[in-house]
C-alpha cells in the first residue's frame, strides 16, 4: 500500500475544514436577508389561508345553504352545523362553529362549499385571549366576512384563472 | 490601594478574616465581569450565527438587541425548577452547581496581567487541567440523576468523550510546559515575551496549538462535538429533564468553559497578555485589554465552528481523539524534546 | 486555632463523612461519587500540607480520569440491591474478624510511638519555592530507575488490557471512517454533459 501524498497534505493541512470555515466567514460580511416582521412584510399569496368567514352575497342575504359539505370534509372535525327550515322555507344554519384549535387551515371547506360561502381570508395575526373565544360562531364568522369582503373578492378574483 | 482602604475599614476584624474579605472582594472583581462576558457571548453566539447564516440575530430587547441577555436571564428565573418524580433529587440540584463550579474556580490562577492574578500558584496548569476535568461530573451525574435514558445516553457520551480528549489536551499542554519550563501561566506567558507575535509559542507549537484548540471544543462539547447534546438523536442529552434556573446553571457553564477554553489558549499559544509587537503604540494598551482581545477572538471561533460544522458521528469523535490527535501531540513532543536539547534551535524555547 | 487548622479539621471531617459513606450508602452510584468527594477532600488536605503538586495530580488522575471511568461501568450495571444486602449476615464474621485484625494492627503502630513528637512537622517553605521542581528533581535523579520501571509495566498493561479485551464481531457493519473521509466528490459523482431534448408536443402537454 502507498501513501497517497496528496490526501495526507489534505488530511494535516485541514483543507476542508478551512474551506468550510472560508464559505461561513464570507457569508458573515454578506448582505442580510432578514424580514423585520412587523415593521416589513413579505407579500401573501391570494390562496393565503388564515383565519375563516361566511360570506354574503351582494343583497345581503347569506350565503350557507347547510348543505354540511363543509362539516363532511373537514379532516379535523372543526366544524359543527346545526340547522332548520327558516319561515321562508330556506334550509339554513342555526348553528355555525369553528373551533380554531382544531382547524389546521387545509382550507377543504373552501373547496367544498358549493356557494363559496365559508372561506380561508388572508388573516394570520389573530389572537385569543381566552379559553371560550378559540370557537368562532356563525355571527363571528359572518362579522369577518362582513369587515374583510372586499378583500376576500379581491383575492378570489386574482385566482379565479387557476381554478 | 484599595487593599488598604479593604483592610482599613475592616480593621475591627481578626486578620485572618480581613485576608478573607479581600479574597471575596477580589474573587467578586473576577466573577461579576466573567458572569457579565458570559452572558455577551451567548447574545454574541445568537448574532454571529445570525450573521453567518444571513440572519441579523436578536434585535428587539433594547438597542440592537443588547439587553436580550437579561431577558434571557430574567424569563429563566421565573420559570419553575421541575424535578423529574423517579430522579435522584439531591444529585438532580447538584449537578448544575458541579458542572458551574469548576469553570468558574479555574479562574482563580488566570493571570489577566503581569500582576493581575488571584492565585499565582505553582503548579497553575495542572490546576486548570485537574479544574476542567472536574466538569465533566456535572454532566455524568445529571445524566444519572435525571432517571432519563435521553440524558443518561448524553452523560455516557460526554464522559467517554472527555476522558478521550483531556489526554490529547494534556499532552498538547506537556509540549507548552517542556517549552516554557515552567507550570507556571505567568511564567509561560513571560517566556513568550522578547519580540512581539513572533515569539508567541504558537509557531514553534503549532501542531499542539490546533489539537489544544480541537480538544478544547471537544471538551467543551461544542458543535462540532456537541453528541452530549445531540439535540437530533437524544433531544437535549444531559440536560432534557433541566428547566429554568437548573437549565440556565448548564448554559452559563457551557459559555464560561468555552471563555476559559479560549482564555487558556491565549495565555499559553498567543502570548497572554503580551502586545503584537512590542513597540511604542501597541504597549500603550493595557495588558488586560490586550488579553481580553485575543481571547475573544479565540472564542470567536467557537462560535464560527458552530456555524460550519455539522456534528462529528460518535465514532469518528473517538477516532480523531485517539488515533490521530494524540499521535500527533506525542510526535511534536519528540520534535520539542529534540529541538530543546540538541540543535541550535534550543534558543527558541528559552 | 488558625486558619489553616480550621481548614485542616473541615477537609478532615468531609473526608471522613465522605469515606463512611462510601461503605455505608447502598447504591453503588452514589459510593462511586462519596468516593470522588474523599478524593477531593485528601487533595485539599494535601495542599494544606504544601504538596500541591500531589494533589492537583490526584485530583487529576483519580477525580478527573479514573473515578470517571469507573463511574461509567458502575452506571451501567444493573445491581440487584435486594441480592447484595442477602449475604450480609452470611458475611458477617469473617468481616468482622477482618476489620479488627485491621484496628489491631493500626492500633499497635499507633501505640509504639507514632506521635506528632516522633515525626515532627516539616519546616515551612517559602512562596518561591517549587514543590514541582523537588519533584521532578527527585523522580528524575535517584529514582529514575524505579520510576521508569512502573512505567513500563503500566504500558505493558495498558497494551495487555486492549490485546485481551480486543475482539472483532464478523458480524459488524464498521466502516473505517478514515476510508469515509476520503471519498472524493470525482470518486462517486460523473457530471453527464448532454444537449436539451426538444419539448414534447404542446397539444399533449395539457390546457396551459
Amino acid at each position: 500500500m502507498s501513501i497517497d501524498f496528496k490526501q495526507l497534505y489534505k488530511t494535516f493541512s485541514l483543507q476542508e475544514l478551512r474551506k468550510g470555515l472560508g464559505v461561513t466567514g464570507k457569508r458573515f460580511f454578506n448582505k442580510k436577508i432578514t424580514v423585520m416582521y412587523p415593521e416589513e412584510k413579505t407579500p401573501k399569496s391570494p390562496r393565503f389561508r388564515g383565519l375563516h368567514a361566511l360570506r354574503r352575497y351582494p343583497n345581503g342575504e347569506e350565503r350557507c345553504i347547510a348543505c354540511k359539505l363543509c362539516e363532511a370534509v373537514c379532516p379535523a372535525l372543526a366544524i359543527t352545523i346545526d340547522s332548520e327550515e327558516r319561515e321562508d322555507g330556506q334550509r339554513r344554519t342555526t348553528r355555525y362553529d369553528i373551533d380554531l384549535f382544531k382547524c389546521i387551515y387545509c382550507g377543504f371547506c373552501e373547496e367544498a362549499c358549493p356557494v363559496d360561502s365559508i372561506v380561508l381570508t388572508d388573516i394570520h395575526e389573530f389572537h385569543m385571549e381566552s379559553n371560550g373565544e378559540r370557537l368562532i360562531d356563525k355571527k363571528g364568522l359572518l362579522e369577518l366576512g362582513d369587515k374583510y369582503e372586499e378583500d376576500i373578492a379581491e383575492a378570489r378574483r386574482q385566482d379565479a384563472p387557476y381554478r | 490601594m484599595i487593599r488598604d482602604a479593604v483592610f482599613y475599614m475592616t480593621s475591627w476584624l481578626p486578620e485572618s478574616l480581613q485576608i478573607l474579605v479581600w479574597v471575596m472582594l477580589k474573587i467578586v472583581f473576577i466573577l461579576v465581569p466573567l458572569i457579565l462576558s458570559v452572558a455577551y457571548f451567548t447574545l454574541a453566539e445568537r448574532k454571529v450565527i445570525g450573521y453567518m447564516q444571513l440572519r441579523v440575530g436578536p434585535n428587539r430587547v433594547g438597542p440592537k438587541g443588547l439587553f436580550q441577555p437579561f431577558a434571557d436571564v430574567g424569563k429563566l428565573l421565573m420559570k419553575e425548577v421541575l424535578i423529574p418524580s423517579k430522579s435522584n433529587k439531591y444529585l438532580f440540584l447538584i449537578a448544575p452547581i458541579l458542572s458551574l463550579a469548576p469553570a468558574f474556580a479555574a479562574w482563580a490562577v488566570m493571570p489577566f496581567s503581569d500582576q493581575l492574578v488571584l492565585a499565582d500558584i505553582d503548579a497553575s496548569l495542572l490546576y486548570v487541567l485537574a479544574l476542567t476535568s472536574m466538569g465533566v461530573y456535572g454532566v455524568i451525574v445529571a445524566g444519572w440523576a435525571s432517571n432519563s435514558k435521553y440524558a443518561f445516553l448524553g452523560a455516557m457520551r460526554s464522559a467517554a468523550q472527555i476522558v478521550a480528549y483531556e489526554i490529547a489536551m494534556g499532552f498538547a499542554l506537556v509540549g507548552v510546559l517542556m517549552a516554557a519550563g515552567s507550570l507556571n501561566l505567568r511564567e509561560i506567558v513571560l517566556a513568550q515575551s522578547g519580540s512581539g507575535i513572533a515569539s508567541w509559542y504558537m509557531w514553534p507549537l503549532f501542531p499542539l496549538f490546533i489539537v489544544y484548540f480541537i480538544s478544547g471544543v471537544a471538551e467543551t462539547n461544542r458543535a462540532p462535538f456537541d453528541v452530549a447534546e445531540g439535540e437530533s438523536e437524544i433531544v437535549a442529552g444531559f440536560h432534557v429533564e433541566y428547566s429554568g434556573m437548573g437549565f440556565a446553571l448548564f448554559f452559563l457553564a457551557e459559555y464560561a468553559n468555552m471563555i476559559l477554553i479560549a482564555a487558556l489558549t491565549v495565555l499559553m499559544f498567543l502570548g497572554g497578555w503580551l502586545p503584537i509587537i512590542e513597540t511604542a503604540p501597541f504597549t500603550w494598551i493595557p495588558g488586560v485589554m490586550w488579553f481580553g482581545l485575543k481571547t475573544s477572538a479565540v472564542a470567536f471561533f467557537f462560535l464560527w465552528f458552530r456555524a460550519t460544522f455539522p456534528r462529528y458521528r460518535y465514532d469518528q469523535i473517538m477516532r480523531l481523539g485517539w488515533k490521530i490527535l494524540i499521535p500527533v501531540t506525542l510526535v511534536w513532543i519528540f520534535v520539542i524534546g529534540i529541538a530543546k536539547f540538541y540543535t541550535p534551535f534550543g534558543g527558541f524555547f528559552s | 486555632m488558625t486558619f489553616l487548622q480550621l481548614c485542616f479539621y473541615f477537609f478532615s471531617a468531609v473526608l471522613v463523612f465522605a469515606a463512611g459513606m462510601v461503605v455505608t450508602v447502598r447504591n453503588p452510584v452514589k459510593s462511586a461519587l462519596f468516593l470522588v468527594l474523599a478524593f477531593f477532600s485528601a487533595a485539599c488536605i494535601w495542599i494544606t500540607l504544601e504538596a500541591e503538586f500531589l494533589a492537583i495530580v490526584l485530583v487529576l488522575v483519580y477525580v478527573g480520569a479514573v473515578m470517571v471511568l469507573f463511574l461509567f461501568v458502575v452506571m451501567m450495571l444493573d445491581i440487584d440491591l435486594a441480592v447484595m444486602r442477602a449475604g450480609f449476615t452470611r458475611y458477617l464474621p469473617v468481616g468482622s474478624v477482618v476489620a479488627l485484625l485491621l484496628i489491631g494492627e493500626i492500633a499497635l503502630v499507633m501505640i509504639s510511638g507514632f506521635t506528632s513528637e516522633s515525626f515532627p512537622a516539616p519546616a515551612a517553605h517559602g512562596a518561591d519555592y517549587s514543590n514541582s521542581k523537588e519533584l521532578g528533581l527527585l523522580i528524575y535523579t535517584v529514582y529514575v530507575y524505579p520510576f521508569e520501571i512502573a512505567a513500563i509495566i503500566l504500558l505493558v498493561a495498558i497494551v495487555a488490557a486492549i490485546a485481551l479485551t480486543m475482539r472483532r464481531r464478523p458480524d459488524s457493519k464498521y466502516i473505517n471512517p478514515s476510508e469515509q473521509v476520503k471519498v472524493n466528490r470525482d470518486d462517486r459523482l460523473r457530471i453527464v454533459k448532454m444537449k436539451s431534448e426538444p419539448k414534447p408536443d404542446q397539444q399533449i402537454g395539457g390546457d396551459a
